[in-house]
């Protein structure tokens, strides 16, 4: 295979994946999330590399599948899914596009900056319905492990909050 | 027909990865155990995700284990076809449920630990115990986060939820000392900078656990004799009942997959 070649099926294994999106939030692509490391030939087969967000994470290997989909579907065979734990995933890797998303959807995103929340700290988090800032948590652990609901004083709808991680 | 079990080389590696991911496994399935019973909906979201979240720290220990024993061992047979003389989990882990509050007492000892155990980790020399230990401290932070705050609302509750925490506290206070034990096997991985020795983090613990009963209003138990065995596989009798449970159907039917 020719570098010219390899970067050519690089570049259609990249576009064939970069739009899986998560099955728990359907808005956001692997990309968006940070998620999709990085699309490789090794030794004239594609190789893609994930990292799981949370550590049980039951999504992941749903992803996992989608993309083995995903790269059969652009005709590329052979290819296959490495996962790596290091550097571990955080919510800083999610893109600004992805953030917009997640309002959009009706998702709070993550405050960007996951520092270490001291015991018993708080966000401020913005309503993704009417922007308010008077918001309070209902329940730090919410339908799925990386959301904590919470609901708004001003428009008094409850929405989901993608924790800091 | 049953399949019997499976035997394990443990270098000090492979030992050291079995213990720790065995207490995420145990612990995470006795907050399976809440399923279906919790006090409120939040709490059963709550202890499913918590459990949740240790299972994926199981698995991933598991896994490299499996990477470092090379013997064809794999996350499903550590788990499911080793039996309670091969389990290397804390004895804490293995307790009972018990009320809503044992469970959050339990949980916050535990959490405690490990929300320093895998700060420290991070600086850990092994890239993949580094990379686990980055996922672990986050999630310990919030299982920490959430079972101080139970404690200290039920401590400083009523008479009766005041009464049966402490209790809890009293019962389970006999099993921390061993989250702080380090065998000559990890020591030798503690000196290669590859593991921590968690003695280390007794002091730390201490003033975490110290201020939460503090303001829960409970009473601090005395450091007496603590239990001890669950490293070393000797364990109480509550461990059997568990896996018999978690492993039936495996043995049953082996290599099941849904």
């Amino acid at each position: 295979m020719t570098p010219a070649d390899a970067e050519a099926l690089r570049l259609r294994a990249l576009q064939a994946v970069e739009g899986v999106c998560d099955p728990e939030i359907p808005v956001l692509t692997i990309a968006d999330l940070g998620v999709l490391r990085d699309v490789a030939i090794r030794d004239g087969r594609v190789e893609v590399t994930i990292t799981p967000t949370y550590s049980g994470c039951p999504a992941m290997n749903m992803i996992q599948f989608e993309i083995e989909m995903a790269l059969d579907r652009a005709g590329i065979g052979g290819g296959r899914v490495r996962t790596v734990l290091s550097p571990a995933w955080t919510t800083d890797w999610m893109t600004e596009d992805g953030r917009r998303k997640l309002r959009e959807y009706g998702i709070a995103p993550p405050v960007p900056g996951s520092g270490r929340r001291a015991l018993f700290g708080v966000d401020v988090v913005a309503c993704p319905r009417c922007g308010s800032e008077r918001t309070e948590v209902v329940a730090e652990f919410g339908s799925t492990s990386c959301k904590a609901l919470w609901r708004c004083l001003e428009c008094r709808e409850p929405f989901d909050y993608f924790k800091c991680h | 027909m049953a399949t019997t079990s499976i035997q394990v080389n443990e270098t000090p590696l492979v030992l050291y990865l079995l213990r720790r991911a065995d207490d995420a496994l145990i612990l995470g399935h006795r907050l399976s155990e809440w399923i279906g019973l919790g006090p409120i909906l939040e709490e059963e979201m709550a202890l499913g995700n918590i459990g949740l979240d240790l299972i994926g720290q199981a698995r991933s220990l598991y896994a490299y284990a499996a990477e470092a024993e090379a013997a064809g061992n794999d996350e499903d047979t550590f788990a499911y076809l080793r039996d309670a003389p091969q389990y290397r989990n804390l004895l804490l882990a293995e307790q009972p449920n018990g009320d809503f509050g044992q469970t959050m007492v339990r949980q916050l000892f535990y959490s405690a630990f490990a929300d320093l155990y895998w700060r420290a980790m991070t600086g850990s020399h092994d890239t993949t115990l580094a990379a686990v230990a980055a996922k672990s401290e986050k999630e310990s932070a919030y299982h920490l986060r959430h079972s101080s705050e139970w404690v200290i609302r039920l401590g400083d509750g009523t008479e009766e939820s005041h009464a049966r925490v402490q209790e809890s506290v009293d019962l389970l206070w006999p099993y921390t000392g061993e989250m702080f034990e380090c065998d000559a096997a990890e020591r030798t991985l503690a000196d290669g900078r590859t593991v921590i020795d968690p003695a280390t983090l007794r002091n730390a613990w201490d003033g975490t656990i110290g201020a939460v009963l503090s303001r829960a209003t409970l009473t601090l138990p005395q450091n007496g004799w603590m239990q001890s065995g669950g490293r070393t596989v000797r364990h109480s009798e509550h461990l059997g009942h568990l896996l018999s449970t978690m492993q039936h159907v495996q043995r049953t039917y082996p290599g099941a997959a849904w």
